[in-house]
């Protein structure tokens, strides 16, 4: 009984979240927005039985990334002078036509679509997928260990890319 | 009792049209940024739920290679946005025009 109240709650929080994001003007705001909704999202992931996943959620995206994010708005000063107003013509009216376009869409796939989109489980065992770290572990140090060392490659190349645009001169090339 | 993943999925189109939106509405460089975290979340939570409903832990494993990604990606696009504040002291991404044919 404990899932659908706290699905709720957190659907709750992390639309909120999401909406404050697009809307605060200050972008301090919009920051403590996208720490609600990576929060409840983490929740709805151990909702699921993906623990492992929402710890590291709440470490790198929680911990680190929204560090890095409040650490650059705090370098660059918070700027608040956006305007409503659009430079781009058109862009108002495109946006306004997809999302009308969006909702025909959802509306027709709620009325008529068909939502047995899973073609039933090969696997039965409803304790396939939970998700501690060693059960995560076997499959990402077996099937995708190739995967594994890419990304430590790319981490690597991320910080030195980073540490090389801090260092960026104009006129230096 | 739980709640049946087409919920999770709807969600999580939720939170990736008000992301897409979002980075359409916004100028600010790091409010698109954060708008674009938003939509990597909602992808990840398709991936979850799915993974849950075929009992399948590949969908979690995905999650966390795209964590890793997005993490790297983050880096680099800070970097970016301090650099081109330093050059141009703006991050108003309609003054950035100098590619303009």
């Amino acid at each position: 009984m404990a899932e659908p109240i706290l699905f709720v709650l957190m659907a709750l929080g992390s639309l909120t979240g999401a909406v404050t994001v697009v809307a605060a003007r200050n972008p301090v705001y919009s920051a403590m927005g996208l720490l609600g909704t990576l929060f409840s999202v983490a929740v709805l992931y151990v909702l699921q039985l993906a623990h492992f996943v929402a710890a590291v959620q709440v470490i790198v995206y929680a911990g680190a990334v929204l560090t890095l994010f409040l650490f650059v708005i705090m370098l660059i000063g918070v700027d608040t002078s956006e305007g409503w107003d659009e430079k781009l013509p058109y862009q108002r009216a495109f946006v306004g036509g997809l999302a009308g376009l969006i909702a025909l869409f959802a509306g027709a796939l709620t009325l008529f679509g068909n939502f047995d989109w899973v073609p039933a489980a090969t696997n039965t065992n409803p304790d396939a997928t939970n998700g501690t770290i060693q059960a995560i572990a076997e499959p990402m140090f077996t099937d995708w260990v190739l995967a594994f060392e890419a990304t430590a490659l790319l981490l690597t190349i991320a910080a030195a890319g980073a540490i090389a645009l801090a260092h960026y001169r104009s006129g230096q090339a | 009792m739980i709640v049946a993943a087409a919920w999770y999925m709807a969600l999580a189109a939720a939170l990736f049209l008000i992301g897409a939106f979002g980075l359409l509405l916004r100028r600010n460089a790091l409010v698109m940024f954060m708008c674009i975290e938003l939509m990597l979340n909602a992808v990840n939570l398709t991936l979850i739920s799915a993974g849950r409903a075929l009992n399948d832990l590949n969908g979690q494993v995905a999650v966390f290679f795209i964590l890793v990604v997005a993490a790297a990606e983050v880096v680099v696009g800070l970097a970016i946005i301090v650099a081109i504040f330093r050059r141009r002291a703006t991050t108003s991404v309609d003054d950035l025009s100098e590619l303009r044919g």
